[in-house]
């Protein structure tokens, strides 16, 4: 089957859909590739590497006669009219937002994948470009940052005096998030990060950051099921402005990347806020192509308020690294036809038992299968929610079995006071007490001891030697050489115990060894 | 005399307890391995006194050394990783030991009459042995009919106890040994029908062999001496059974508890001569064995009754039609690449390390990675092996400092803070589905969570479940990649890739 790689049409967006490293990739799993002319231009792809990679070039009209096409942004009218029926189309669809393109696509009849609808679970993971993409977003606009911020990020102290570090706080540690984290981090800066969801605190810490943890009485967590974060309480919300308008007044850079699918950003950063900032502050606003966190947010652009505060708003952030951004994206379309043909013979099969391909496909020859059923993604509640029923059994059983215990305990002493005769008692007494002593003794040995442990318990343990022996002292008495022969070879397997034991337990001993200081 | 001889059994007594206590710390340790052999020393000097026969000090002379000879033989050819087939070996030496000392104490009870009853002596015969016999027992007219009674449950229960070590110690042998094809030998649990009804009619009859045994002692020697061999055949059938209905991962439990059963089987044989030495340290490796078992058990979420009646695995594969996704892989040489530019490294071993023999490989990519300034850990699930801290002894073997070997509990709060987690042989003691899934066989088991660290790297032969047939999530996370090959053949290459 030929795969058509077409060049992205749309103004300012410099990505394509495969690279000559994919194009490879493609191939092994038999398909052919066709490239248009020109297509990874601006992503430093030049036609020849494609066809070096094996790939033909083509025009355009070649490349959209293809039955199955690569793309990343969604087709405009033009290119949708040069779709032919049973095609399949693979490119961000945004159908949620998109109804109008929807219903052209279904027209159409074709089928489309919408690399927007990726399910966020793990085995999906290889696949999801929102998360590559958004990666690249958080690296860059912390790179647009520093072109703005007229200083360092990191602390030095020279001979020309001593520079602070710029401290950043980014709001939402989602992909974008922790990417912003993890790239101002390596710069030097000091860097908070805040999310309503609570178990990303960890991973902002791996990242570098420190997580700002709101001190709100009720305990909100925003985790959802969708792996995205949900909207919060009125309350929360208005603790969560009280933290941003404090954070303001301090940081110098400020990377918003808080977004709800398929509505108008939040608006978290106030105009307020803004004006309380330090001249020469900035402001990058990831979630500007849908309104913008932050209230003097302008889209596409690079506002400076009266007070010398720089807002970026750019909305093409993914395109200003448009070599790394084409090749997280073609990879990402890579993993995409391994599921497609599991069968590597370069035919595609949309099969909707697989959750990850029913959930992208919005429109299957001519018939429109979006919204998908919900799936639930999130690891966060089953993490939490095995723990306590496993910790709850053992103490609901545990009184009956106590009782029991106590009362046979109670009965066999008595037995044993009643019925054993008195020369029996003392060595009962010693028998308990040294069960007593040993239970005290082992515990505190060190786990890693416990194969030593167990080969001296080995050793003492042929101790039953002394029984043969006494029983040997005794051969003038009972002169049985049944008996005789008996205790030699009781002598005999307790002495392998005796020495064996000892020997292994020294030579194990004496590997043990702590590190030589230097 | 006598009074000597307690006071040294006396001193031997608390050096075991200093032995045992001396293992509670590496510093220590040495010092109580000595102190165990000098409270044997005493003990076997003392007992030594008490011999008076040539022929007697001939079969001590003579056993004693032989004994010694392939007790240091083996001792000294052992592979660190055989070590729990040879304390398997040991255990099985003390219950037969225990056996041979509880028929003898029969017979000392019952002198002459059961060697000279013959299958064709005439009645006539039979009943001036049985005169011979009560006139024994009469003999012993220091002892009431209590004493004579406990003294019979006693030798009755140090034997059952002695014999069912025995076999279960070599059932546990062959497991571990693995080159038997003797199906109770198997690592496989063997599935006998009804086998619980078996286990309980096993102790049922024993008990009504036992009261037999009991009643008929008094006047007659054949009828007990036969209740007690029967009692011993179907003691052997039984451990044979215990053990062999528990599956090979489950043998750090089995070891403890044998090791537990071995010291009871000493305690008994205390009891029958009346020995409070071997009482103490009967009782000594008793709790200790009871106790390494808990702690086993623990390890493992499962109670010591479920371990002990056996047939792991047989709970619904509940997990296993879910989907998991694809796993990556990584070449040798990434992984140096990947060791190379990490500042900190967990290593995970598990019983795979031992069977690959890789525990040389991974000590000297260890020492290499530290010489570099990497900071390198090893982190140790208390049931990784077959024998408990089996693992901290083969790392020991090949010499990796033990400060840098930690308990599970120790590091796994670390992970989130490492570059690389190197998982070796290890499948089940890091399955995030212990934590994640309830419906998971393992649900509930503390696990080393490696999946925190950024990058985890599995060694591995192939894609095959753990021993729980639990398939393992870790294999297809984001950030775990998959090795594939001899753990032992892997890491040499990563070492030759370091320099």
């Amino acid at each position: 089957m030929q795969i058509g790689i077409p060049k992205e049409s749309f103004q300012g967006e410099t990505r394509v859909a495969a690279t000559p490293a994919t194009v490879l990739a493609l191939k092994k799993l038999g398909f052919t590739v066709l490239v248009q002319q020109g297509a990874g231009e601006n992503a430093s792809f030049e036609d020849n590497a494609y066809v070096e990679a094996g790939a033909q070039i083509g025009t355009a009209d070649e490349v959209w006669a293809s039955p199955l096409i690569y793309k990343v942004l969604a087709p405009n009218d033009q290119e949708i009219a040069k779709l032919k029926e049973g095609t399949t189309l693979v490119s961000f669809i945004w159908p949620a937002q998109h109804p109008e393109l929807v219903e052209k696509l279904q027209a159409k009849k074709v089928t489309v994948l919408a690399m927007d609808m990726v399910p966020r679970i793990s085995r999906a993971q290889a696949l999801d470009a929102l998360s590559s993409t958004a990666n690249i977003s958080g690296y860059r606009a912390v790179v647009e940052a520093a072109h703005e911020f007229g200083r360092f990020f990191c602390g030095q102290v020279t001979a020309a005096g001593k520079v602070p570090p710029a401290k950043v706080l980014v709001i939402g540690a989602g992909v974008a998030g922790l990417a912003a984290i993890g790239a101002a981090h390596s710069l030097g800066a000091i860097v908070r990060a805040f999310d309503t969801r609570l178990e990303v605190a960890d991973q902002i810490h791996s990242m570098g950051g420190e997580f700002l943890k709101l001190d709100f009485k009720e305990k909100e967590d925003g985790s959802s099921s969708d792996g995205y974060a949900k909207t919060m309480s009125k309350e929360f919300i208005e603790a969560e402005m009280a933290l941003f308008a404090k954070q303001a007044k301090d940081v110098d850079i400020i990377i918003t990347t808080a977004a709800i699918p398929g509505k108008p950003a939040p608006k978290l950063i106030t105009k307020e806020m803004v004006e309380s900032m330090k001249n020469g502050s900035v402001i990058v606003d990831l979630a500007a192509a849908t309104g913008g966190n932050c209230e003097v947010t302008q889209a596409g652009k690079v506002f400076t308020t009266a007070n010398g505060v720089k807002v970026i708003g750019y909305t093409d952030l993914p395109c200003r690294l448009p070599a790394q951004s084409s090749q997280l994206y073609s990879t990402n379309l890579v993993n995409l036809t391994k599921l497609l043909s599991k069968e590597k013979d370069g035919n595609i099969l949309v099969n909707f038992e697989d959750v990850v391909l029913r959930n992208m496909t919005v429109v299957n020859n001519g018939e429109v299968t979006f919204p998908p059923p919900k799936i639930s993604v999130s690891a966060a509640p089953t993490e939490q929610k095995p723990a306590a029923p496993v910790k709850k059994e053992e103490p609901k059983r545990n009184p009956a079995i106590k009782y029991v215990a106590l009362a046979s305990l109670i009965i066999v002493m008595a037995l044993i006071g009643i019925f054993a005769p008195a020369s029996f008692l003392p060595h009962f007494t010693v028998f308990v007490l040294a069960c007593v002593v040993g239970y005290y003794v082992v515990w505190n040995v060190s786990h890693s001891l416990h194969t030593p442990l167990m080969s001296v318990t080995n050793a003492i343990s042929g101790i039953i030697i002394v029984g043969g022996l006494v029983q040997v002292a005794n051969f003038g008495a009972t002169n049985s050489y049944v008996i005789a022969f008996l205790c030699f070879v009781a002598i005999l397997i307790a002495s392998i115990n005796i020495f064996g034991g000892f020997a292994v337990t020294k030579r194990m001993l004496k590997m043990f060894r702590k590190e030589e200081t230097k | 005399m006598s009074g000597l001889i307690h006071v040294a059994y006396i001193i031997s007594a608390l050096l075991f307890i200093l032995s045992l206590a001396g293992l509670s710390k590496q510093e220590t340790a040495k010092l109580g391995c000595t102190s165990g052999i000098v409270g044997m020393t005493i003990a076997l000097l003392a007992t030594f006194v008490g011999v008076d026969t040539v022929i007697g000090w001939v079969i001590i002379v003579i056993a004693m050394i032989v004994g010694a000879a392939i007790g240091l033989y083996l001792a000294a050819k052992v592979e660190m990783t055989q070590m729990p087939e040879l304390v398997a070996m040991l255990h099985s030496f003390v219950g037969l030991a225990a056996v041979l000392v509880g028929f003898n104490s029969f017979i000392e009870l019952m002198p002459s009459s059961s060697i000279t009853v013959s299958a064709n002596a005439s009645l006539q015969e039979v009943a001036t042995i049985l005169e011979q016999a009560k006139g024994a027992v009469a003999g012993h007219a220091e002892l009431s009919a209590a004493e004579i009674n406990i003294h019979l449950v006693e030798i009755f229960l140090g034997v059952f106890i002695g014999a069912v070590t025995f076999t279960g110690s070599i059932v546990a042998y062959g497991k571990l040994n693995g080159g038997f094809s003797l199906a109770i030998f198997k690592s496989k649990p063997l599935m006998l029908p009804m086998r619980h009804w078996l286990n309980v009619a096993a102790l049922v009859v024993s008990f009504a062999l036992l009261i037999v045994f009991m009643i008929t002692a008094g006047n007659d020697a054949v009828i007990p001496l036969t209740c007690l061999i029967v009692m011993t055949a179907i003691a052997f059938l039984f451990g044979i059974h215990l053990v062999a209905s528990i599956g090979g991962a489950d043998m750090p439990v089995v070891i403890s508890m044998l090791n537990s059963y071995s010291g009871w089987a000493a305690a008994a044989a205390g009891f029958m001569l009346s020995n409070d030495l071997l009482i103490v340290t009967g009782s000594l490796v008793g709790s200790s064995g009871a106790i390494l078992s808990y702690i086993m058990c623990k390890a493992m979420n499962r109670s010591f009754m479920s371990v002990i009646l056996g047939g792991f695995g047989n709970a619904p594969a509940a997990a296993a039609d879910e989907e998991q996704g694809e796993y990556r892989e990584m070449k040798c040489n990434d992984v140096a690449e990947l060791l190379k530019n990490a500042s900190s490294v967990i290593i995970t071993p598990g019983y795979g390390m031992a069977v690959a023999q890789a525990q040389y490989p991974v000590a000297e990519m260890t020492a290499k990675l530290r010489a570099k300034g990497v900071n390198v850990r090893f982190g140790i699930h208390p049931v990784a092996g077959r024998l408990p801290g089996h693992m901290n002894v083969l790392l020991a073997e090949a010499k990796v400092p033990y400060d840098i070997v930690l308990e599970m509990d120790e590091i796994n709060d670390d992970f989130s803070d490492t570059d690389v987690v190197l998982v070796i042989g290890a499948n089940d003691t890091v399955n995030p589905a212990a934590l994640e899934n309830p419906n998971s066989p393992i649900a509930g088991m503390p696990v080393l969570e490696v999946w925190k660290a950024k990058n985890v790297v599995v060694f591995k032969r192939s894609m095959n479940t753990g021993y729980a047939g639990v398939q393992n999530p870790l294999f297809f996370k984001e950030n775990t990649y998959m090795c594939f090959g001899d753990a032992k053949k892997s890491v040499d290459e990563i070492v030759k890739g370091l320099d």
